[in-house]
C-alpha cells in the first residue's frame, strides 16, 4: 500500500500546489486533496479555529478537518519567505502550530520551513527533509524534487498564457503539458480581478466571482498572469520595499493594470480582517484614485458574505464601466 | 524645522529628551485622547490595526500645532508596523497635509545605520554630540520604568486608591523636565521616596497577573483602556512582558546593553511556537509559559484587533494554560472598545482568579477525604 499524503485544498495550494504534487508523486506517494470547499467545510473550519483568524485560516482549518482521518501524514510546510528578504504573513509563519495546538487526533504533520529570506537553497533543504521520510535514496529525492520543479515551472507558463491557476490545475490533471496559444474567453470588457489567490479562485468562499463575472460578459486577468519581472519592476515604484510576497503580487498587478488600455476596471477582493490587505488596497486604492481613469472596486468577504449583495455590487459596476464608456 | 513623532506611552519622555538635547525644535502631540482616535479613524483604512489609528490622529494633531517633520520608526516585516510610515505618508499625502517624513529602518547589518538616519534630524551635530543624546534619551527610558516597577508594586497595596497615580504622573513631569542626569537622578530619587511613602497595605495578599501581548497595546495606556490601572485598583499587582528601554534594546540598538530583553521570552516559546511569526507573537507565548513559571496568578493577552502575530499566539495561548495551569484572558482593543465593558471582564477575571488562589490556599487536613478539590475556573 501506498503513503498518502493530504495535502489541504486552501491557501498556498493555489500557489505551489504543482510543485507539490509533483514533487510526492515522483517519490512514489499518494496526494490527496481534501474536496472542493462546501457550506460544511467552512463550518467545520470556523468552529474550531480562533474567532479573530481571517477567512482562508478558518477555511484552512475546515479543510484539514477534512482531510486528516484519510491521510497517513498532512503536508502543511511552514512557508516563512519564498523570495529575497520577504515573508508571506505572520499566520503563515505560525500556520502548523496553529493547527497543531487546535485540532484534535491529528495523523504526523510535514510541517518542512520553507525560508528563502536569506538563501534560496534552503529550499531545496526543506524538501529534502519532507523526501527523507519516504526514501532513504538523497538521489531520488534530488529528482523528484526537479520533478517538482518542472512542473511548477510549467504551472507559471499556463497562468502566463492566461489561465487562472485553479484552472491550470486542473488542466495540468488532466494532461496538459504545454501549449503555445491564450485560452479563448469571450467578452465586451477586461476586468483585474486583484486579491489573493486563495480568495478568488475558491469558487465557494469567493461566490463564485469569477463565473458570476464571465456569465456578465467579462473577461477576467488576475496577478498571476502577470510574470516576476513586471510584478517586480512595477512593485518597485514604492519608496520602501513591500516585504509580503502576496502583497507586492497585488500591489505590482494593480500597478501594471491601471496603466493598460486593455483593462477597463479594477476589483480588489480582501478577507476581513486579512492585515497585508488592509494596507495593499488602501495604496492601491489611493494610487488609482490620483489617477482618475480606472473604476475600482472593494469587495471583502467573509464567512457570513450574503451573494444577493455581491451580485447587486458587480452588476452595478459592470453596468457602469459600460455607460462611462459609451458616454466616452 | 519643527519634529513631531507618534506617542508609545512614556516614549515622547525619550524622543523629546534626545532631540532637544540636539537642538531639534520638538512638538510634542498633545496626549492620545478621544479625539486623536476619532482624527485618526477617520482617515485611516477601516481594517488597519488601531497603532496606526492613533498615529495618524498624533500626526493631524501635530500638524495643526505647526509640525512639518515626522520621526517615525520603520520595520522589516512580516508584522504590518514595518509599512506603517508609508501607508501614513500616502494618507498625509491625499489630505493635502505637507510633512516630511523621517523613518529609522531597524539597522539591518550596523548600528550606524541607525546614526545616519538620525543625522538626517539633526544635521551636522558631531557624532559625539548624538551619541550623548543617545545615551540621554536611553537613561530616560531607564528612569522611566524604573518608577513604573515601583508604581505596579505599590498600586495594588495602597489605602487610597489613586494617590500612587498621582504621585506616577508627577514623577513622569519631573523626569520630563530633567535637563541633565544629574537632575534626572534626582528625580528618580524624588519619585521613589514619594512613592515609597504611601500608606500601603504590607499584609494583603494580592493577586498577581502578567500583561503579555503587543507591544504598542501594552505601552499606550489610552488605547489598552488603563488595563494596569483598572487592575491595580481591584487589587492586583501587574508586571509587563516587556518594558521601554528593553525593546529600545532589542530594536533599535541590536540587543547590545546586557539587560533582560525579550530574549529569554523566545527561548521558552517552543515547542508551542516553533518559529518567529513576526511582531511579538512568539514573545506573547514565551512570556506566558514565563510568568506560569514564575507562579504568577493568571495572565491577561492585550491586542490590537486583526493583528496577525498576536492571533497566531491568540490561538495558541489556550493550549499553554490548559499544560501550565495558568488562567489566561484576552483583552482586543479597536476604536469602539468601550471601558465599562473591559472593566466587567475584569473584574470577573480577577474575581475568578482570587476564588483559585483562596482554594489552593486551604490547608490539605480541612478537606474531606475522597473529595475533589475542584481548582479549574
Amino acid at each position: 500500500m501506498t503513503v498518502k499524503v493530504g495535502i489541504p485544498r486552501a491557501l498556498l495550494f493555489y500557489y505551489y500546489f504543482p510543485m507539490w504534487n509533483g514533487f510526492f508523486k515522483a517519490l512514489g506517494v499518494e496526494v490527496i486533496l481534501s474536496r472542493n470547499t462546501t457550506k460544511g467545510i467552512l463550518d467545520k473550519g470556523v468552529r474550531q479555529s480562533v474567532d479573530d483568524a481571517c477567512l482562508p485560516v478558518k477555511l484552512f482549518f475546515g479543510h484539514v478537518l477534512d482531510l486528516k482521518d484519510r491521510v497517513d501524514y498532512l503536508f502543511i510546510p511552514r512557508m516563512v519567505s519564498v523570495e529575497r528578504k520577504e515573508y508571506i504573513c505572520p499566520k503563515f509563519l505560525g500556520l502548523p502550530d496553529m493547527i497543531r495546538h487546535n485540532v484534535p487526533d491529528l495523523p504526523p504533520i510535514i510541517d518542512i520551513t520553507v525560508n528563502m529570506s536569506r538563501r534560496e537553497k534552503n529550499l531545496y533543504k526543506a524538501f529534502a527533509e519532507a523526501g527523507k521520510l519516504f526514501t532513504a535514496n538523497p538521489l531520488a529525492v534530488r529528482k523528484a524534487f526537479r520533478a517538482g520543479l518542472e512542473e511548477q515551472e510549467r504551472f507559471h507558463r499556463l497562468n502566463h498564457l492566461g489561465y487562472l491557476p485553479h484552472e491550470t490545475i486542473e488542466q495540468m490533471s488532466r494532461g496538459l503539458v504545454n501549449q503555445n496559444y491564450s485560452p479563448a474567453q469571450t467578452g465586451d470588457m477586461t476586468i483585474a480581478l486583484v486579491g489573493h489567490g486563495y480568495n478568488i479562485y475558491d469558487s465557494y468562499i469567493s461566490m463564485d466571482l469569477i463565473e458570476k463575472l464571465r456569465n456578465m460578459g467579462v473577461r477576467i486577468v488576475t496577478p498571476d498572469n502577470l510574470t516576476g519581472t513586471i510584478i517586480e519592476e512595477k512593485s518597485d515604484e514604492l519608496p520602501k520595499k513591500m516585504f509580503w510576497t502576496l502583497g507586492k503580487r497585488m500591489i505590482g498587478s494593480a500597478f501594471h493594470y491601471m496603466r493598460s488600455d486593455r483593462i477597463d476596471g479594477i476589483i480588489h477582493v480582501a478577507s476581513f480582517g486579512c492585515g497585508p490587505d488592509s494596507f495593499t488596497g488602501e495604496i492601491i486604492e489611493r494610487h488609482l484614485r490620483r489617477r482618475r481613469n480606472i473604476p475600482f472596486l472593494n469587495l471583502t468577504i467573509d464567512e457570513h458574505t450574503g451573494e444577493a449583495g455581491i451580485i447587486t455590487r458587480l452588476e452595478a459596476y459592470v453596468d457602469m464601466i459600460r455607460w462611462r464608456r459609451a458616454a466616452l | 524645522m519643527k519634529v513631531t513623532f507618534p506617542h508609545m506611552g512614556n516614549m515622547y519622555i525619550c524622543l523629546k529628551a534626545l532631540l532637544t538635547s540636539l537642538g531639534v525644535e520638538v512638538v510634542v502631540p498633545p496626549m492620545p485622547s478621544q479625539k486623536t482616535l476619532t482624527l485618526g479613524t477617520q482617515h485611516s483604512p477601516e481594517f488597519a490595526c488601531l497603532p496606526l489609528k492613533i498615529n495618524m490622529g498624533n500626526f493631524i494633531e501635530a500638524y495643526e500645532q505647526g509640525a512639518d517633520t515626522i520621526l517615525m520608526a520603520g520595520g522589516i516585516g512580516p508584522c504590518r508596523f514595518g509599512y506603517y510610515a508609508q501607508v501614513e505618508r500616502e494618507i498625509l499625502e491625499d489630505m493635502g497635509l505637507k510633512m516630511n517624513m523621517v523613518v529609522l529602518e531597524p539597522p539591518q547589518k550596523h548600528l550606524s545605520e541607525l546614526l545616519i538616519n538620525i543625522r538626517k534630524v539633526t544635521g551636522n551635530r558631531s557624532w559625539v554630540d548624538i551619541v550623548r543624546a543617545i545615551r540621554f534619551a536611553w537613561y530616560k527610558a531607564r528612569a522611566v520604568d524604573e518608577v513604573e516597577e515601583i508604581l505596579h508594586r505599590i498600586r495594588p497595596r495602597e489605602f487610597e486608591p489613586g494617590s500612587a497615580d498621582a504621585v506616577y504622573k508627577k514623577a513622569l513631569k519631573w523626569i520630563d523636565d530633567a535637563p541633565d542626569r544629574k537632575e534626572l537622578k534626582k528625580a528618580v530619587e524624588a519619585a521613589r521616596l514619594e512613592l515609597d511613602a504611601i500608606p500601603i497595605d504590607r499584609e494583603r495578599e494580592v493577586v498577581r497577573i502578567g500583561i503579555v501581548g503587543e507591544i504598542y497595546v501594552m505601552l499606550e495606556p489610552f488605547v489598552n483602556l488603563e488595563v494596569e490601572r483598572q487592575l491595580g485598583r481591584l487589587g492586583v499587582e501587574v508586571e509587563r512582558s516587556i518594558y521601554l528601554s528593553e525593546w529600545i534594546n532589542d530594536h533599535l540598538f541590536m540587543g547590545l546593553l546586557n539587560i533582560k530583553g525579550s530574549k529569554e521570552a523566545r527561548k521558552l516559546a517552543p515547542p508551542y511556537v516553533n518559529h518567529f511569526v513576526g511582531g511579538h507573537g512568539q514573545e506573547t507565548i514565551g512570556s506566558t509559559v514565563l510568568f506560569a513559571n514564575r507562579k504568577y496568578d493568571g495572565v491577561i493577552q492585550v491586542q490590537p484587533f486583526t493583528c496577525m502575530p498576536e492571533i497566531v499566539a491568540e490561538s495558541i495561548i489556550p493550549t499553554v494554560s490548559r499544560d501550565l495551569g495558568i488562567p489566561t484572558f484576552c483583552l482586543i482593543v479597536d476604536e469602539h472598545s468601550g471601558d465599562a465593558g473591559v472593566l466587567t471582564r475584569l473584574e470577573a477575571f480577577v474575581d475568578l482568579l482570587e476564588r483559585k488562589k483562596e482554594k489552593s490556599a486551604v490547608p490539605e487536613s480541612t478537606e474531606k477525604k475522597g473529595e475533589q478539590v475542584c481548582l479549574d475556573i
